[in-house]
């Protein structure tokens, strides 16, 4: 089966998917992702999730989903003009 | 192991800045401080839309009533990230949920101030999350992994809020005199509240030492108090509005403000339920959460039934 495979960098950063395995079960998925993915150091833990468990979005949805936060700016500080000689805000 | 041998190498490891995640050995009272304060910073997001809430419907203008419920709809994120964060150290949503609303939890003592104008909502964003940023900051470093990864999200998407309360009353200051009088009112309410966010004095915080031991805390309630003042300041004189304090000089020698003392009386007083707003929060709550409860009733059910009968 198919094992999702995610990375933990450096203590304290949140882990990252950085791709997929197969394995029989749980410990050869851990086992096989350290080989696969991290012999140059990359991690400082490691989770493999099963592939079947990830509940994904459609694609096809983007727009649906995430095309209404695009319009509005004002969620951005960059939006508001602070006035010259005003500083630390 | 044992227990002496684990809280020695937990020690060193947090005073190495080693982070700890929520399948790592921790002390109790590590654990318990932890859940004390990131519930609190939760129930303190929630509550806090309710003062601005307060002005959704009332907003001068649709452009100001959009930006106010982008702000709003932040504050409710922040505690949900907040929740879970809690929630990773063996605490649970209605455990949290129930110590807030029959007050053995707090939250932040400044949200039970009204906001009875328009220009409160320039102040509140102004200096209530000026002042929030201001503690907030440092606990992106917390040495708990889930609280500080969620403070990094609080803190890019707060960075907005400060801004549009400043605008705000950058507005009001350059308008009537009874604009400007509504703004120097609101400072004048709102002063001494922010400055009693940042909590006791040092020596009246027992938990701070342990705190920055532990590597939650960074600096001192005193020291960010100072902090806040000492950008506040040039920033109100920007406005033109008067900081209501008759002690407030700049001493040349450190380079700070030297600022007079907040109502400490005061401060416990809300803290112990006896501010202007506290019952009418919890009040409000209350209902938010009895009322959505048949939501939660028929989420379960319907989740129920699906794993019941799992799809073909």
């Amino acid at each position: 089966m198919l094992w999702e495979v995610f990375v933990r960098a450096r203590g304290g950063l949140h882990h990252a998917h950085v791709g997929s395995i197969h394995a029989s079960d749980a410990e050869l998925a851990m086992e096989n992702a350290r080989d696969v993915f991290t012999r140059r150091g990359e991690a400082a833990s490691l989770w493999v999730v099963p592939s079947t468990a990830i509940v994904a979005s459609d694609p096809a949805d983007a727009d649906v989903l995430f095309e209404p936060a695009m319009d509005k700016e004002f969620r951005h500080p960059t939006y508001y003009e602070v006035p010259d000689g005003v500083t630390n805000l | 192991m044992e227990a002496g041998e684990l809280l020695e190498r937990f020690e060193a490891f947090v005073a190495s800045e080693g982070k700890i995640e929520s399948d790592s050995w921790m002390p109790d009272a590590y654990r318990k401080t932890l859940v004390r304060q990131i519930s609190q910073h939760a129930h303190s997001e929630i509550i806090g839309m309710q003062p601005e809430g307060n002005w959704l419907t009332r907003a001068p203008s649709l452009r100001r009533k959009a930006i106010l419920l982008a702000k709003v709809q932040d504050e409710a994120g922040h505690g949900l990230y907040l929740y879970a964060a809690a929630e990773t150290l063996g605490t649970s949503r209605d455990e949290m949920v129930d110590a807030l609303l029959d007050g053995t939890a707090k939250y932040s003592s400044i949200f039970n101030y009204p906001t009875p104008t328009w220009a409160d909502i320039g102040a509140i964003g102004w200096l209530v999350d000026g002042a929030a940023i201001m503690n907030q900051v440092p606990l992106c470093r917390c040495s708990y992994g889930p609280y500080a990864r969620a403070m990094k999200r609080v803190c890019k998407e707060e960075s907005f809020h400060q801004r549009q309360g400043f605008d705000i009353l950058v507005t009001l200051c350059r308008g009537s005199d009874a604009q400007r009088a509504m703004a120097q009112d609101a400072l004048d309410r709102w002063w001494w509240p922010s400055l009693m966010m940042f909590g006791p004095h040092d020596g009246d915080s027992p938990h701070s030492a342990t705190s920055m031991r532990w590597r939650i805390k960074r600096f001192s309630n005193d020291e960010l108090r100072q902090r806040f003042v000492d950008v506040t300041v040039p920033q109100a004189h920007f406005l033109g509005l008067r900081i209501p304090d008759d002690e407030l000089v700049y001493d040349d020698t450190t380079g700070h403000w030297k600022f007079g003392e907040p109502d400490w009386d005061e401060f416990q007083r809300v803290l112990a339920g006896d501010g202007p707003c506290n019952a009418e929060r919890i009040e409000r709550r209350t209902r938010a959460h009895v009322d959505g409860a048949w939501v939660r009733e028929a989420a379960e059910a319907y989740a129920a039934k699906h794993v019941a009968a799992p799809a073909a």
